[in-house]
């Protein structure tokens, strides 16, 4: 096998002059929305005393549930031991920090309260799993940068295997700490079960490598390096694998609480209802989101990297489908306050079969600046740091390879 | 963030208020309350009363003692500044009794998010009240 | 100084009628407001956990279409002051609300005040990150606005919906109701009514008003004191929990659910 050289790309053209200022307009546009927001108070977005977190969480709650599962190709490579993933190491790493800071911006930004970071940083319940995330989130960033450097500095090479070790460790504890936001929720019908944490693991091992292997096949298309099939095939099958367990993983979900009676009238309306969750579900989440992307990855359409980037995307927003009718649907069936009763009539809305959410122009913008500035990250991260290898063409990266 | 705010405009105070060298630099008219004299002296209530007022916070918010000296509801309710209507300002008027010195010092505070600025006793209905002011 | 007088006189107060509450509660069956009395303090002093605040609900008092408690709640803690006009309906804060009620298999209907319910192990304490959302010692479930980041998670976590978000900028709160912009409230037992010193404790507005109105639907008071009117009724008859299966041993009991 050859060595591995990173380059930083060129960042010349006219083309990665126009991503970034695309990319810097929609951040920039998102600090506006958080401002107007802020300013205003919640009342201009479409979330309320029912709907208590909306489309930034959403958006927030997806970039950092993709942001450990885009650390795993690094993980494969260290923890693991397979050589061929090695050289995307330091760009895997590279967007987990991205994505996280992202997610992060996000939910910070949507904060009643956003002025008081420093009482979230200082002030601990340590039997909040919340409070735990931040220690978790926090600590992401130092173990992640810790093993970033062990991976890019020679003379640390004794201490990339560990640091490799730990970095895996402590980004499942975080999907775990993620997952369990929701499921530690004892009250509502739809987050109650302790099968969301390992799902929302295996939901990360797929949105992050889903989001790896489109921008991995984009920057390398753009910047005219070479990239072999062999490392595409090796992604997209193991894409295909953690695509299948998202779906086993919902299907396991969705069986458990139909055999359980108290949860038929919750599954009913996101399965089975007229409300937009329904449609979310089987439409985005199970058909776009699963079904198509697995059948193009195991068909001969998968040898096309614009069929194969097709379905990346469709993953994502499929993954995003998903998380949205969690978080969102969850809230929107109402709680059960009175098992066996009908409530007649309520002023605050207990009555309503289900609660209906428009999101707000401003959140969405707020959401999808959280991927602006994530994607921001990594093109600038590429071209001022060596993350990138100049070439990932088979004969590089793969020992076996003949070709 | 905040801290620093504090920190500068405590400085300033300091550096401002205990020297006479510098005697033509503008200096806050700070109106005065309505009582005989303050819960503490002035002197010391200008350099500390947000200490005062934080413990103060506490002690009500988490264990319910509502001891008057430090409370906030009577620093309101004595300081109160009128309008030439004879009305009371709130804290979005720059003539609060807050406003003068913490304008000044660009010190943002951030108790009137929440606190009514001014007073606005409702009257008691209980037929116990009464008896102590 | 009159300042320094106010504890002393009120210790000696509550000694006093500490010891005559015990003589009298056992004989006066009604002696609501004297007991209570009994179970103030000082203002000097913190509250502790000798005590437990409580309320009994009985649903069959509670009128149909009778709302003189949401509007007694609101007035007391200035919810109608004049604020939130920019918010929704469903974005408006609402401490107590009426909900009727239909038994899916009888048909029976009742009509209930719902609020926080101010459980001995609540969940929104345990979410809250920064540790706003608190429990007091003498049982009052708490936000304690200065470290509220409004986050909600509280209200994802709260099995009665009880809580509500400022979606805008209040401007006319009164002096003894703190609320602002950005964070969450609930029912706080109108605290500042149960920390006045012995003179001037009062029931919580909610329950004035239903007494008042002629319904006495609910009975306010210390659940830890047995010879307490509350105490009484909750060892006499029958009464239940909301979502007992949670066991969160919530304050507020009703009867007639």
């Amino acid at each position: 096998m050859k060595k591995i050289n990173y380059l930083e790309i060129e960042g010349r053209s006219s083309g990665f002059i126009a991503l970034l200022g695309i990319l810097g307009i929609i951040a920039l546009a998102g600090i506006g929305a958080f401002i107007y927001m802020e300013h205003s108070g919640h009342h201009v977005t479409g979330m309320d005393n029912q709907i208590v977190w909306g489309m930034p969480h959403v958006f927030a709650i997806f970039l950092i549930v993709a942001a450990s599962g885009a650390l795993n190709v690094a993980s494969i490579g260290t923890v693991f031991n397979k050589a061929i993933y090695k050289p995307l190491g330091r760009l895997s790493v590279l967007m987990a920090i991205a994505l996280l800071a992202g997610g992060l911006m996000v939910l910070l930004l949507d904060l009643g309260r956003p002025d008081r970071l420093i009482v979230a940083m200082t002030y601990y319940n340590f039997k909040s799993i919340f409070a735990w995330n931040i220690i978790l989130y926090n600590g992401f960033f130092a173990v992640t940068i810790v093993y970033l450097w062990m991976m890019m500095e020679k003379r640390m090479v004794p201490y990339y295997r560990p640091a490799g070790i730990a970095a895996f460790i402590w980004r499942l504890i975080l999907t775990t700490g993620t997952g369990s936001i929701f499921g530690f929720l004892v009250a509502r019908s739809a987050f109650d079960a302790a099968i969301m944490a390992p799902m929302f693991i295996i939901m990360s091992f797929s949105f992050g490598l889903a989001i790896f292997l489109l921008i991995l096949m984009l920057g390398y298309q753009w910047t005219e390096r070479p990239l072999g099939d062999a490392i595409v095939k090796r992604l997209k099958n193991l894409l295909g694998i953690f695509v299948a367990a998202v779906l086993y993983f919902t299907l396991a979900y969705h069986l458990t609480n139909l055999y359980a009676t108290e949860h038929h009238d919750v599954e009913k309306f996101i399965l089975a209802g007229d409300s937009i969750h329904t449609t979310l579900f089987w439409i985005v989440e199970i058909l776009i989101g699963g079904i198509i992307p697995l059948a193009i990855i195991y068909s001969k359409f998968s040898t096309s990297r614009t069929w194969l980037g097709l379905a990346t995307i469709m993953i994502i927003i499929g993954g995003l489908a998903k998380i949205y009718v969690i978080v969102i649907g969850g809230q929107a069936f109402p709680l059960e306050i009175f098992p066996g009763m009908e409530v007649i009539s309520s002023t605050f809305g207990d009555a309503n079969s289900y609660h209906i959410y428009n999101p707000s122009t401003p959140e969405f913008i707020l959401g999808i600046s959280g991927v602006a500035v994530a994607i921001l990250i990594i093109t600038m991260g590429v071209r001022v740091l060596k993350f990138m290898p100049e070439s990932l063409a088979d004969a590089d990266v793969d020992p076996h390879n003949k070709g | 963030m905040k801290y620093l705010h504090m920190m500068l405009a405590m400085l300033i105070v300091v550096l401002f208020g205990s020297t006479t060298i510098m005697a033509d630099v503008p200096s806050p008219t700070i109106p005065k309350g309505n009582a005989e004299k303050c819960v503490l002296p002035t002197e010391e209530m200008r350099v500390n009363h947000m200490t005062k007022i934080l413990h103060q916070r506490d002690e009500t918010m988490r264990k319910g003692i509502r001891t008057e000296q430090f409370s906030l509801k009577k620093c309101i309710n004595c300081h109160v500044v009128k309008d030439d209507a004879g009305k009371a300002v709130s804290h979005k008027d720059e003539r609060h009794f807050c406003n003068s010195c913490h304008t000044y010092a660009a010190v943002k505070i951030d108790c009137f998010e929440c606190h009514a600025s001014k007073p606005n006793a409702r009257k008691k209905v209980s037929a116990t009240a009464g008896g102590k002011d | 100084m009159n300042k320094q007088e106010i504890p002393v006189q009120g210790i000696s107060r509550r000694k006093f009628l500490g010891a005559s509450a015990a003589t009298a509660g056992i004989g006066i069956a009604s002696g609501v407001s004297l007991i209570n009395i009994a179970n103030a303090k000082p203002l000097d002093e913190p509250v502790s956990n000798d005590q437990r605040w409580g309320m009994l609900i009985d649903a069959n008092k509670c009128a149909s279409g009778c709302t003189s408690c949401v509007d007694a709640c609101n007035t007391e803690n200035g919810l109608n002051a004049g604020d939130e006009q920019l918010s929704r309906q469903g974005q408006k804060a609402q401490w107590i609300r009426k909900v009727e009620l239909r038994d899916k298999a009888t048909q029976h209907e009742i009509s209930l005040p719902l609020l926080c319910q101010h459980c001995e192990n609540p969940p929104c304490v345990d979410v809250c990150p920064t540790g706003a959302s608190f429990k007091r010692e003498d049982g009052l479930v708490l936000v304690d606005k200065h470290t509220c980041i409004g986050c909600r998670y509280c209200m994802m976590a709260c099995p009665y919906k009880a809580r509500s978000f400022i979606h805008e900028e209040l401007l006319n709160q009164l002096e003894d109701v703190p609320r602002g912009k950005g964070t969450v409230e609930s029912c706080t037992f109108c605290v500042h009514r149960l920390d006045e010193d012995t003179d001037n404790r009062r029931d919580p507005a909610c329950v004035e008003a239903c007494n008042a109105d002629g319904h006495q639907a609910i009975i306010f008071g210390d659940m830890k004191d047995a010879n307490s009117a509350i105490s009484q009724q909750l060892k006499k008859h029958t009464s239940k929990a909301i979502r007992a299966d949670l066991k969160l041993n919530p304050g507020v009991r009703y009867r007639g659910i």
